[in-house]
């Protein structure tokens, strides 16, 4: 098997294509207060729920039938009730009964259709759902379902298992208004809405929400100016080469992934030990930095140390595969943990790359999308194989299988390992495979020690059978994967660097393109970014860059009048999505307006400001060095918080509140909440006080000589605007209500100065450092400072 | 302060300004002030905070219920129910011979016993006595939780899936073993919402206790929201300068200044707010405004220096020393009294593997008096019909000796076989002795109760049906009890 960037699409492997777009042109005719969360059913709309003209199969029916029936009608056989399955169109159309004269579906035939007579029916032992289900159908549903066999019951195969084809380009009428083709298919949804797509968005507002997207920071105010003042054109596409050229990109993008990778430096069970797993983190950002074809990326991280002859490097990006959780009780069965690590590499390859919630069909056969519980076990199967031991034995050692790294090819060949701790010998856990295959087994209810049948690598049918000529490992899992025609992988893919760009995916539930996952808002959209994506060779910055030459990226997010009634989810993008910040962004942000921001790639994670003690008060004694947190100092301070120390049983706090995952698994989405604990977070938390602190001796040194200049200065570094007059005056009048407090308390100043340790300096009299500084906090605690709008 | 912006924010209060708002914003807004974005909760679409609304979107509670809040203090490491409430006579008279075969039937050990040579039966080293009308026997390291034995309900047969303290704990405190789920808080947080406009709804103390201070660590998972709302996360109270993370102004700020900036903070974004339309920027403020109640709120609760000497007598000597289980407790009861819907304590130090007499006599020591002062201090107050008090760990502990088994001295392994709980107050049936073990303490001979049981026994007092309490998530509809649970209507009054 010789791995190439571009493997050969074998047909057959995946399912026809013909009849994709013809399943997903169907979007396009229906209303959108029934798409609007497609996710949850039909069933959250309120009030004004209208039975569409059309009732469509995929969008209309199906989230019905997914979300009520199949736990029992579904494709789990050892629970199906009645002999009915209504995933499949042979089950939902075949005769029941012994007699095989009833059917649950006579397309046409209301009174015929049992179905519809069960879900109509007052009877509380025919009702369906039943009433011990705790599901229930609303009359809206019902009616749906009513009118779907009244209309002839199409039926229509689930859209994100059928290859995508490169649909033709929707007409639209505001041709004028389009950039790139993503907005014909973002401007063909609104005009059919009657939606006036938005006005740009100022200029300010754009280089702020690029640069945030593509590096995590803000714009300096010299690249504010820059772009203020180039009239040439191609000025913003200027700006998106520059920041995607950037180390900061590669960064942010690597950021990203270790959310996906649930990268931590910790163990994660009990005593949560500390491990080495930076040096896969330095290489992911090595692989952004060089804008590594995304496939390889990928197939490297699956599969490098089965590539002929690997390289170190090939062998580092396999850590990905190592960053699970690993137990160091004494008193676990290894084995049964060890099993729990081939789970969760087989979860993380469901969510990461298929989109699909495996794990459901771990215990059983899956209750919603067609995954078997054999075929879960199937591709167990390919990551089972590893010399492992469930156990981390003797305590604290590096878990089997891992590599020393040495200085010496550290600084000859893995020079994007940051050695900042010029360690001679850097272990790192690494996979490797067993020369003969552990058999692997169906293990009934999931669990270690209740094998069934014996099963053998394979995919799920209903994705793409696995083609005899791949070879049995992950390399050839790879190869499945990474094959065009994987109707899953690029789809998944695209969707989430579109998420990065607008906050929402297409399919808005990133880790679930199955039965009960969202519907695409514009799947012919998501097909021609997914198939473009490929053809450019899997070129993640060309796919970023080609977002934000949209006009759709770029517009205004203000929301116009009329327009939270008509998309209150802002799924057609009318307007550009207004999202706070990040856990990650809103850290570095502070540092980096205040100037403190350490710039550093790479290397060992660092300690910065934590609240005193709480490492300790959960402490059992074990743990070595993750049993107290000895706080770092000077430039380690002030490192971007991807750095951050990741403890898992403990994660920072400040972070947490931001809603950063525990990174216990994988994750693609993150929650973003607004609670107190944030406001009491970036009013109190001394590295934002002493940022603040920071950025009020900058607007003093480089802000200009008045009160209003240096407070407009900051404002524009918080911001990246200029104050309005109101704001400013209101701000002024603030400074001088803190100024006169800080004078009758000139000790309260020189507290409120000590906080944080970067050196004091003292500039002006304490209280009028202080009252500067109390500025700059709040407006760092401003709305808008921890938005992107 | 006369610009009606700022008069506006003082005067808030969640409903004031809902109303305010709505009349402008619509109904999504009024969800984000709830704290939630309407389109990241539920994938259902049910709002994640809405039980934070009166009467709540969730339909919730489902009936009456009996109890309002709950205080959990758990007793982290596996207390042993031998030495504690599960009397076993026979083990005393069996001292030193092995377990038989018929009695462990091949079941599962942990593996730092698994591989021992032999395993010598031990009968507590602490007498036991019946007390109250119950006639519940007791040990005598139970000498103030035997007084209050008629306002208690002891479960003996308690048992757990996990014999290891990491999957068992979250086993108990989320319902699953693995990490990620939303802890019991959490969930109530979510189906029933607040009660105190100043307080989070899901609080969380812990202790560290004297019989083995370097036992079992916790996890902040145990009081995580898991893909709940955040804002349903427990809040961790601390002994200290900040009781709760980032709660303490910084220093040289004082509450004029704090107020004054964040009048400041709301008037700006009050701009932004009219000139955007985002709902989340209402949320925010609103926000801001908790944050602030909160700073006043919390130390006031956490200042117990007003407590009458009674008080402190009633709770122990360690009642004085910030941080203790004893402290924690009365903190606990100044929480309900507040109406904080789940009080969660932690005490750790509970895992006696070897040298247990010494140390669980000390740990018993440690949260005894003060227990049984929470149950007399909650009835003097007319508080305890509505709140439910619990009292337990993850598993019990086995009835032979780990390790040498020495005239003074033998340790226990982890049981999850059978164990003892006991709950008192809201709803739960007092002065009874629930579930028995065979004579050997190893097996449950009657009325078994599963965590998840027990769990779904906790939400059904609580007024919540365990399985229609469920959050849409990933597909798939979760609840507390998984897929299992069985309402244990014997415990209930």
């Amino acid at each position: 098997m010789k791995p190439s960037n571009s493997p050969t699409t074998k047909a057959g492997r995946f399912a026809l294509a013909a009849g994709a777009a013809a399943v997903l042109c169907c979007v396009l005719l229906m209303p959108r207060c029934q798409r609007a969360k497609a996710e949850g059913g039909p069933a959250l709309a309120s009030g004004q729920k209208a039975v569409p003209e059309v009732v469509d199969f995929n969008f209309h029916v199906k989230p019905i039938l997914s979300d009520r029936c199949f736990k029992c009608h579904g494709p789990d056989n050892r629970t199906r009730e009645g002999g009915l399955r209504l995933d499949t169109r042979e089950g939902a159309f075949a005769a029941l009964g012994e007699a095989g004269d009833r059917h649950a579906i006579v397309p046409g035939d209301v009174e015929r259709s049992t179905l519809i007579r069960r879900i109509f029916s007052d009877d509380p032992n025919l009702v369906m759902p039943p009433p011990e289900s705790n599901l229930l159908l609303e009359d809206y549903e019902k009616a749906i379902l009513k009118k779907w066999i009244e209309q002839g019951a199409d039926w229509k195969e689930h859209w994100a298992f059928i290859p995508p084809v490169k649909p033709a380009l929707p007409k639209v009428k505001n041709k004028a208004w389009a950039h790139n083709e993503i907005d014909l298919f973002i401007l063909a949804r609104l005009e059919e809405q009657g939606i006036e797509p938005g006005p740009p968005a100022s200029r300010e507002q754009l280089i702020r929400r690029l640069s945030f997207d593509l590096t995590g920071l803000p714009p300096t105010l010299e690249e504010i100016d820059a772009f203020l003042k180039d009239a040439a054109p191609n000025a913003f596409e200027k700006a998106i080469n520059r920041l995607l050229d950037s180390e900061a990109c590669a960064e942010h993008l690597a950021s990203k992934w270790m959310d996906v990778a649930r990268y931590a430096d910790t163990h994660g069970y009990q005593d949560d030990l500390e491990r080495v797993m930076w040096p896969w983190r330095d290489w992911v950002i090595h692989a952004f930095g060089q804008n590594m074809p995304y496939d390889q990326f990928v197939r490297w991280q699956l599969a490098g140390d089965l590539l002929p002859e690997p390289t170190r490097e090939q062998l580092i990006a396999t850590a990905f595969n190592r960053n699970h959780k690993i137990t160091q009780e004494g008193g676990v069965i290894p084995e049964e943990y060890r099993v729990e690590y081939v789970a969760d590499r087989t979860q993380t390859f469901g969510t990461a790359f298929l989109g699909l919630t495996l794990e459901c069909a771990r215990c059983h056969s899956h209750k919603y999308d067609p995954v078997e519980q054999e075929e879960y076990f199937q591709l167990f199967s390919f990551f089972n194989n590893v010399p492992e031991y469930g156990l981390i034995e003797p305590y604290g050692a590096i878990p089997e299988p891992y590599i020393r790294l040495s200085r010496k090819e550290i600084s000859e060949v893995l020079t994007f390992i940051n050695n900042a701790d010029t360690l001679d010998d850097i272990p790192l856990m690494v996979m490797q495979e067993l020369k003969t295959p552990r058999q692997a087994y169906v293990l009934r209810r999931g669990l270690y020690d209740q094998p069934a049948e014996p099963v053998n690598p394979g995919t799920p049918k209903s994705i793409g059978a696995f083609p005899p000529e791949l070879p049995p490992n992950r390399l050839g899992l790879a190869e499945w994967l990474l094959d065009p025609a994987n109707p899953l992988m690029a789809r998944v893919t695209v969707n989430r660097f579109w998420q990065q760009m607008f906050g929402t995916g297409i399919v808005a539930t990133p880790y679930d393109f199955g039965s009960q996952g969202a519907l695409p808002t514009h799947p012919e959209l998501l097909d021609w970014l997914a198939i473009r994506f490929v053809e450019d060779g899997w070129d993640a910055k060309a796919l970023l860059k080609y977002i934000a030459l949209s006009a759709a990226y770029q517009q205004s997010c203000e929301l116009r009048p009329g327009l939270m009634e008509q998309d209150p989810e802002n799924r057609l993008l009318a307007r550009a999505p207004r999202l706070r910040l990040s856990a990650e962004m809103i850290r570095d942000h502070a540092l980096a307006i205040s100037g403190l921001l350490n710039s550093e790639v790479g290397g060992p994670s660092v300690k910065p400001y934590q609240p005193e003690g709480i490492w300790e008060e959960t402490t059992g004694g074990g743990g070595g060095s993750t049993a107290s947190y000895i706080m770092d100092e000077g430039e380690k301070l002030y490192r971007r918080s991807m750095y951050t120390f990741w403890k898992r049983t403990v994660p920072p706090p400040s972070m947490m509140s931001f809603d950063a995952p525990t990174r216990d698994f994988c994750t693609v989405q993150r929650q973003e909440t607004s609670t107190p604990q944030q406001a009491l977070v970036l009013l109190n938390d001394p590295q934002i006080v002493e940022a603040c602190r920071v950025l009020a001796y900058r607007a003093v040194e480089e802000g200009g000589a008045g009160i209003r200049e240096r407070i407009a200065f900051m404002f524009r570094l918080a911001t990246s605007r200029q104050p309005g007059e109101s704001e400013l005056e209101s701000l002024v009048e603030y400074f001088g209500s803190e100024l006169a407090r800080f004078r009758q308390r000139p000790d309260a100043a020189a507290s409120f100065l000590s906080v944080g340790q970067y050196p004091q300096k003292e500039l002006l009299p304490a209280p009028e450092m202080a009252a500067y500084a109390l500025l700059a906090n709040a407006i760092f605690n401003l709305d808008e400072t921890i938005t992107k709008g | 302060m006369t610009n009606p912006i700022n008069e506006r924010s003082h005067l808030m209060n969640r409903r004031a300004f809902l109303s305010k708002a709505s009349i402008g914003i619509g109904t999504a807004a009024l969800a984000s002030l709830l704290g939630c974005n309407p389109f990241r909760g539920d994938e259902s679409g049910l709002i994640g905070a809405a039980g934070q609304a009166a009467g709540g979107a969730l339909g919730l509670p489902h009936f009456a219920p009996r109890a309002k809040r709950v205080i959990y203090l758990f007793q982290s490491g596996g207390p042993s129910q031998l030495e504690l409430f599960d009397y076993k006579p026979l083990l005393q008279k069996l001292r030193g011979q092995e377990l038989p075969e018929s009695v462990r039937m091949g079941q599962r050990l942990t593996g730092m016993t698994s591989n021992q040579a032999s395993f010598p039966l031990v009968g507590s080293f602490y007498a036991f006595k019946q007390h109250g009308q119950s006639g519940a026997w007791l040990s005598e390291l139970l000498p103030y939780t035997s007084k209050v034995v008629d306002d208690i309900c002891i479960v003996k047969s308690m048992y757990t899936e996990a014999i290891n303290h990491d999957p068992a704990i979250t086993f108990f405190q989320t319902g699953s073993q693995q990490p990620g789920r939303p802890s019991i808080g959490s969930w109530l947080s979510y189906g029933l919402g607040s009660t105190n406009e100043n307080l989070p709804t899901f609080c969380v103390l812990l202790s560290r206790g004297t019989g083995r201070p370097n036992g079992q660590p916790l996890y902040s998972r145990l009081w995580g929201n898991g893909f709940l709302h955040s804002l349903h996360q427990g809040v961790q109270f601390r002994s200290g300068k900040d009781p709760v993370l980032y709660l303490k102004d910084p220093e040289g700020m004082s509450r004029e200044s704090r107020r004054e900036m964040l009048d400041r903070i709301a008037a700006l974004n009050q701009q932004q707010l009219d000139q955007f339309g985002d709902p989340e920027i209402s949320s925010r403020i609103a926000q801001y405004e908790m944050a602030y109640r909160m700073q006043s709120s919390v130390p006031e609760v956490m200042d117990i220096s007003g407590e009458p000497e009674y008080i402190y007598r009633m709770y122990g000597p360690d009642a004085m020393t910030p941080g203790s289980f004893a402290a924690n407790c009365l903190l606990a009861r100044r929480l309900a009294e507040r109406n904080v819907r789940f009080i969660q304590l932690y005490h750790m130090g509970w895992d006696q593997h070897d040298n247990l007499p010494g140390a669980v006599a000390r740990q018993a020591k440690d949260v005894d008096q003060a227990s049984a002062a929470l149950i007399l201090d909650l009835k003097q107050r007319g508080m305890l019909d509505d709140t439910l008090v619990i009292w337990g760990g993850e598993f019990g502990r086995t009835n032979y000796s780990q390790g040498m088994l020495t005239d003074t001295s033998y340790g226990r392994d982890h049981h999850p076989r059978c164990f003892s709980i006991w709950m008192a107050g809201g709803g739960v049936k007092p002065g009874i002795v629930y579930g028995e073990t065979d004579d050997f303490g190893y097996n449950i001979t009657r009325d078994p109760v599963h965590v998840h049981d027990f769990q779904a026994t906790l939400l059904h007092l609580l007024g919540i049906d365990h399985e229609r309490l469920t959050y849409r998530y990933q597909g798939r509809r979760f609840r507390l009890t998984d897929v299992e649970g069985r309402l244990v209507k014997e415990l209930i009054a």
